[in-house]
């Protein structure tokens, strides 16, 4: 599954780490939400970056202790039109200020990009090749948005009112 | 009339070659038809019996002139000559095909009117009083608090993929002709002691196969609070609304089984921690949205014009205004409701020669503004009251004067099995029917007010629940049967019907509508007391009794 980061196609560094299976010693890791918090201080002490997949159903609120020190928070839409994630994301950044890489997985495809940059998300694992290979294309889609959020982009509103100052300025 | 600026068209335009791309992806076998069905969805696009049918947006109920022409212009482009006003404001054709969509909504988007999140599980059109701006006794335009949460819930971020579909409905009247009480969010704007602006939050309404009318989650918000309110009651949902059944993911139910109190808190907690963010409005944004709503200028006219009188010797002119002309806010205007239930027509219909004809008569009669109901009428909302003869003369002509608003022809109706694929009986059948039955305008008159609602099925489209008489489709061993309730109401006294007795077929439907109506005549305790009063007073029992003794 193509990864793109930080808007460009790149090589997943992470392995995700099964349940049953041994976490390595060396290596970026992804770890599932039980495992991690079953003994976060020893995870977090590893040599390599550590990373979470964290369940759409779980309060994100149980990860501020260890923000600082998590490499990724993976979010997860199990379907696309499951949007409870958008919602982490949100919390994560914009109230836990999570500065970390945060990852969309599951079923992500190319037509809810823009609004998970919106959301926060900086890496996506894309589930065609043709939707990675269009993000580019894709998130320029928009150049208009209505609401604030985290990803500092100017509303609608706002740019109005700076219109108007503009122009009784003059 | 809110005017968009070149922000509003961009982001419209933008929506529109993204559909167009997105069509070609399906068209090409890109996407799966499940992946493009939430995108369609989102984008005003159902798949119907017969074919495509395309929801188009009327936001807050209002019109220009040269926007209803484009309606008009698409129904006999891109459909068959002709399309239909649903309960929530928007407009819907329903033979359109899928490699025309990108051009009609490009057509549309020429005028500032498109389709985004018409449907989906997404923040739906923003409805309104169709009366807003024009109404005696309004608090305040409520058309401006609509457009600010219309621009707000527009492809928001965060609230594209909810568990299910969201509405929200706006009054500034004591008499609440949006029915905000039957929406998963209905506010009434009020002021405060220091006559500030603010709303009353309802949540939790809505109709469907379990209806709740809503309840009261806070008494008062403030005006530059309401959008960081809403998106506290939108995360909460988004996050612990069901998503494991669809029948159960409205937010009506999360609030039904938390209990308000519950629910009102989870939302107080996550407002405080929102409420002091870029969402709060400052006076001069709202202004700035407020200054773009422009409004006729008025000359001073009499109430009483000679036009007026001498017409009245008329009849039928008088009964007509006596029935379609409201008061205005204005001395010597008046809101005309121009009636699309005509007797044997389906409920909400209009050819394009007759919004072609409307648009033409809103530019001469009511400076180029035409309003939209969920009534699924017409309105235009600013005619001189000298106007009125001649303005009655040409829309008795277009068949758009059938004395009947708010009788018992005034039918709502959903489609129905003659369009739609979740349909179990037909409705539009039922209400033409009805409408023959009581075609006579002197027994219209002398029944009164009385709400008639037809769904099709469970779903509830028609609001059978909150009809004075509600009448349910349901299938019986592959059989069309109805399920009648009385006593239910929409508006400030929202209340859901009660069931009279068992399902009765096809065939006896109007017979019984009949008995009803008879049985009310009978009991009512004077003639103004209204159906609903008469139900109200003596319960369904005398009603039961009539309808059923004799089946």
């Amino acid at each position: 599954m193509p990864l793109v980061k930080q808007g460009k196609m790149v090589a997943d560094g992470y392995i995700h780490v099964a349940d049953d299976a041994e976490i390595p010693v060396d290596g970026a890791a992804l770890i599932s939400a039980a495992r991690f918090l079953a003994d976060p201080e020893v995870l977090l002490k590893r040599s390599s970056p550590t990373g979470v997949i964290w369940p759409n159903n779980r309060d994100p609120e149980e990860l501020v202790p260890y923000l600082d020190k998590l490499a990724v928070v993976a979010l997860v839409f199990p379907s696309f039109r499951d949007g409870r994630a958008y919602s982490q994301a949100r919390l994560l950044r914009e109230r836990y200020k999570y500065k970390g890489e945060l990852r969309a997985t599951g079923q992500v495809l190319r037509d809810q990009f823009v609004i998970m940059l919106r959301a926060g998300f900086d890496s996506f694992e894309v589930k065609k090749d043709a939707d990675a290979e269009a993000f580019a294309a894709t998130v320029k889609r928009y150049t208009v948005f209505y609401q604030p959020t985290g990803d500092g982009r100017i509303t609608a509103l706002h740019q109005r009112m700076q219109l108007r100052h503009a122009e009784n300025a003059r | 009339m809110y005017a968009y600026d070149e922000i509003d068209r961009t982001l419209i335009n933008e929506r529109v070659s993204e559909f167009r791309d997105q069509v070609k992806r399906r068209l090409a076998g890109e996407l799966t038809e499940d992946e493009f069905k939430m995108l369609r969805l989102m984008n005003g696009v159902y798949l119907q019996l017969h074919a495509y049918m395309f929801r188009v947006a009327i936001p807050y109920g209002t019109l220009s002139s040269p926007q209803l022409r484009k309606m008009a212009h698409v129904a006999r482009r891109y459909d068959r000559g002709y399309g239909h006003f649903t309960t929530r404001q928007n407009i819907q054709f329903n033979w359109i095909k899928l490699a025309d969509l990108p051009d009609a909504l490009e057509d549309l988007a020429s005028v500032g009117i498109h389709a985004m999140q018409t449907s989906g599980n997404c923040t739906r059109n923003v409805t309104t009083d169709q009366w807003a701006g024009v109404a005696p006794g309004e608090v305040e335009d409520p058309r401006i608090w609509a457009e600010l949460l219309r621009q707000y819930s527009t492809m928001h971020p965060e609230f594209s993929f909810l568990p299910r579909k969201f509405k929200i409905a706006i009054t500034a009247s004591a008499h609440d002709r949006a029915a905000i009480k039957v929406h998963d969010i209905g506010l009434r704007i009020h002021k405060n002691e220091a006559g500030e602006t603010g709303f009353e939050v309802l949540v939790g309404g809505g109709l469907g196969r379990t209806p709740f009318i809503g309840k009261v989650i806070k008494p008062f918000v403030h005006g530059r609070d309401i959008l960081s309110y809403v998106e506290a009651i939108l995360r909460v949902y988004n996050q612990y609304g069901r998503r494991d059944n669809i029948y159960k993911a409205r937010i009506k139910i999360l609030v039904h089984e938390l209990g308000i109190e519950k629910f009102a808190a989870e939302v107080e907690d996550e407002w405080l921690a929102t409420r002091d963010s870029a969402l709060t409005l400052d006076n001069e944004v709202v202004e700035d949205i407020r200054s773009r709503f422009t409004y006729p200028h008025y000359q001073k006219l009499s109430d009483t014009p000679d036009e007026l009188t001498a017409a009245s010797a008329d009849p039928h002119f008088a009964r007509w205004l006596k029935n379609s002309v409201a008061p205005h806010q204005r001395t010597g205007y008046a809101i005309v409701t121009l009636s699309l239930k005509p007797v044997g027509g389906p409920p909400g219909d209009a050819t394009a020669e007759q919004m072609d004809a409307v648009a033409d008569l809103a530019d001469k009669y009511s400076f180029g503004e035409i309003r939209v109901g969920h009534e699924q009428n017409l309105a235009l909302p600013n005619v001189a009251r000298r106007d009125l003869p001649a303005l009655w003369r040409q829309l008795d002509k277009l068949g758009l004067a059938t004395p009947n608003v708010n009788l018992v022809t005034d039918i709502i109706a959903c489609p129905g099995l003659d369009y739609c694929s979740l349909a179990n009986t037909r409705s539009i059948p039922i209400a033409q029917e009805l409408t023959r039955r009581f075609a006579n305008n002197d027994l219209a008159e002398l029944i009164g007010r009385l709400h008639i609602n037809i769904s099709g099925c469970i779903n509830a489209c028609g609001h059978h629940h909150v009809g004075h008489i509600g009448i349910l489709g349901v299938e019986k061993n592959g059989e069309e049967f109805f399920q009648i309730t009385i006593g239910g109401r929409a508006d400030e006294h929202a209340v859901v019907g009660t069931l009279i007795g068992p399902a009765v077929p096809f065939a006896e439907v109007a017979d019984v509508i009949e008995d009803i109506v008879e049985a009310y005549l009978a009991l009512r305790a004077r003639p103004d007391e209204l159906f609903v009063q008469t139900v109200e007073r003596l319960g369904v029992e005398p009603f039961k009794e009539r309808v059923y003794a004799t089946r």
